[in-house]
């Protein structure tokens, strides 16, 4: 028997992750999500004069950005050490299926899952925004940019959770894709202090500064809260930039994988 | 062709936190199986059965030797595709059930969409899991799992097949639907190697076994040449209410049951018994040699070999450091033999 196209196999184990995750309850944050932000777009409409616009973009898009990432990493640190514990995985590679195949499948599966909890997401912040302001405006064509971005981050959280779970436990690995996630929010200021920073200090402040994904680059949500518009370059390197980290992290995942002996 | 051939395969790991100690876990294997063939690999826990079988799956990789699969380097995908595997205690997603799981590895196994989902059906219905095929398999019980392991296994119609402890988990009813299919796949061509430390299986359905123990093959054979060899002893059954007084004499054991007599003595006792049954008068219902049963072989192989006593199969349980030593040392010599 033909064992058939690489790319099939990969969808169908992507398929296979978004419909555990589905199955899961993982959907179930949106109703968490909907309730927090119906809630506060009603007490905006109450409370603020003419700054409703920036809270909701604010508030909605914070929420996206948290709530995604939360689930980011706690699946994804259990991405590939779950189906070794559970010795699912024997039936899988016992097939032809190379072990590069499946970490990417297991990848492309989550980030799925993401996009379509973001995709309902970006519905609810936009719903909330026509609550309190009443009809669109061609500003907010910006949060979509803001989103994207936000979607961008989650490509590099799942990658990098999927990484350290490749060689540590779960528990170390939420912890580490957690806080490479909190340091990755300030790159910008870490950038800032190593230009300041001279000597040997100075080289391994810009070092670290560099080598972090810079998830502050990605976070515009206050820019486009005030309605101001994301320049194109800045769109093109984003989305360069968080391919080419998630697929190093990936890259290294695969590398690790490849070589471990299954318990 | 050699459906399986192993060729020295050997896996080492090394444990402990601070000081790391090389564990053996299968010493140098070689073994070749024809296609065709059922093999029984035997050994009690611990043996290397599951390391043997995990290696040829490529879970695990191996420290030294290879292994081809039906003629081709295993780990092929184009190999993979016809191998069925069923291991041990097998789990499952569990957000899935069987019908979606067996689709889903038809899928992985290259199944063109075309008859897959009547594969399933047949499947399903072959293992007896039809009625069940649309729940999730975390409502499952162990014996319904070990039932969709081995329609996953034999799924994509594999000329290979692999099973780590197939009847465990089941019912004696389970056992004997087990036992059937292997004997259906065996008609059908197909190879099977399965591990288990059941004795009675292997011997009711292998052509040929292995006995492993302690990472090391000791015995590999046909099971009616095993089973067939006799012990040099014979077994006679005559009609008597007492053991008679010469063939105690000649070292018979006996024991009377009933109105028959039950005496198994030295093969070269063999005319000198029947000349006492002469004298006596005695009937004489059967004679026949004393064949072993599997049982007393597998336990004859897992006994240290003579000159080991006791105190170095403890110090060889416990302390591997010395093992090891003799594993570098063979390491150093086939580096050397490698470079010569």
């Amino acid at each position: 028997m033909n064992p058939g196209p690489t790319n099939a196999r990969i969808g169908y184990i992507a398929f296979n992750t978004f419909r555990e995750a589905v199955r899961d309850r993982v959907l179930y944050n949106l109703i968490a999500f909907a309730l927090l932000l119906s809630g506060a777009a009603i007490i905006v409409g109450e409370i603020s004069i003419d700054i409703e616009r920036l809270v909701v973009v604010n508030l909605g898009l914070t929420a996206v950005s948290l709530f995604g990432v939360v689930i980011a990493i706690f699946i994804g640190i259990g991405l590939v050490s779950k189906e070794i514990d559970k010795r699912t995985l024997y039936t899988v590679l016992s097939r032809p299926v190379r072990r590069w195949e499946f970490v990417l499948g297991k990848f492309l599966g989550l980030t799925g899952t993401l996009v379509v909890n973001t995709f309902f997401m970006a519905i609810g912040v936009f719903l909330a925004l026509l609550y309190v302001a009443d009809k669109f405006e061609k500003m907010d064509l910006w949060v979509l940019v803001a989103l994207y971005f936000i979607v961008l981050q989650f490509l590099i959280v799942c990658a990098l959770a999927l990484f350290f779970s490749s060689f540590s436990t779960p528990l170390m690995s939420a912890v580490f894709t957690f806080a490479l996630f909190v340091i990755g929010s300030l790159a910008e200021d870490m950038r800032g202090f190593a230009r300041t920073t001279h000597g040997v200090a100075g080289w391994l402040a810009t070092a670290i500064a560099y080598l972090v994904p810079n998830f502050s680059a990605l976070n515009v949500i206050s820019q486009v809260a005030h309605g101001d518009p994301v320049p194109g370059r800045l769109i093109l390197y984003n989305t360069v930039y968080a391919l080419l980290y998630s697929a190093m992290a990936i890259s290294g995942a695969v590398l690790i994988f490849q070589r471990r002996n299954l318990k | 062709m050699a459906a399986i051939e192993i060729l020295d395969l050997e896996k080492s790991y090394l444990v402990g936190f601070w000081r790391k100690r090389l564990k053996l876990a299968l010493r140098p294997l070689r073994l070749t199986i024809e296609e065709g063939e059922v093999f029984g690999f035997l050994g009690p826990n611990g043996a290397g059965k599951t390391t043997t079988l995990k290696l040829l799956m490529g879970l695990v990789f191996p420290t030294a030797g290879t292994a081809r699969l039906l003629g081709r380097a295993m780990g092929d995908p184009a190999v993979k595709s016809q191998i069925g595997f069923l291991p041990e205690q097998p789990y499952f997603y569990d957000h899935l059930s069987a019908r979606e799981l067996l689709n889903y590895y038809g899928q992985l196994s290259g199944m063109p969409a075309k008859g897959r989902s009547a594969r399933v059906e047949q499947m399903l219905e072959r293992v007896g899991l039809s009625a069940s095929a649309g729940l999730q398999l975390r409502k499952f019980s162990k014996g319904m799992l070990q039932r969709v392991g081995l329609a996953q296994a034999i799924l994509h119609d594999p000329k290979l097949v692999f099973l780590d402890e197939p009847m465990s988990g089941l019912d004696p009813m389970g056992r004997r639907e087990v036992r059937d299919l292997i004997q259906q796949l065996r008609s059908e061509g197909k190879t099977v190697f399965f591990s288990t430390h059941i004795l009675s299986d292997a011997e009711a359905l292998c052509d040929r076994v292995g006995v492993i123990h302690q990472g090391e093959l000791r015995a590999v054979g046909a099971v009616a040449e095993l089973i067939s060899e006799t012990q040099g002893k014979i077994e006679i059954i005559f009609y008597a209410q007492k053991v008679p007084a010469g063939l105690t004499s000649l070292g018979a054991e006996a024991g009377v049951s009933g109105d028959m007599v039950n005496a198994v003595l030295p093969e070269e006792q063999q005319d000198a018994a029947l000349e006492v049954l002469r004298r006596e008068r005695l009937k004489l219902i059967s004679l026949t040699p004393v064949r072993r049963s599997l049982e007393e072989y597998y336990i004859q192989k897992l006994r240290p070999p003579e000159g080991q006593n006791k105190d170095e199969q403890n110090h060889e349980g416990q302390n591997q450091d010395g093992r090891n030593e003799d594993i570098r040392k063979e390491k150093a010599v086939d580096r050397k033999g490698v470079g010569a």
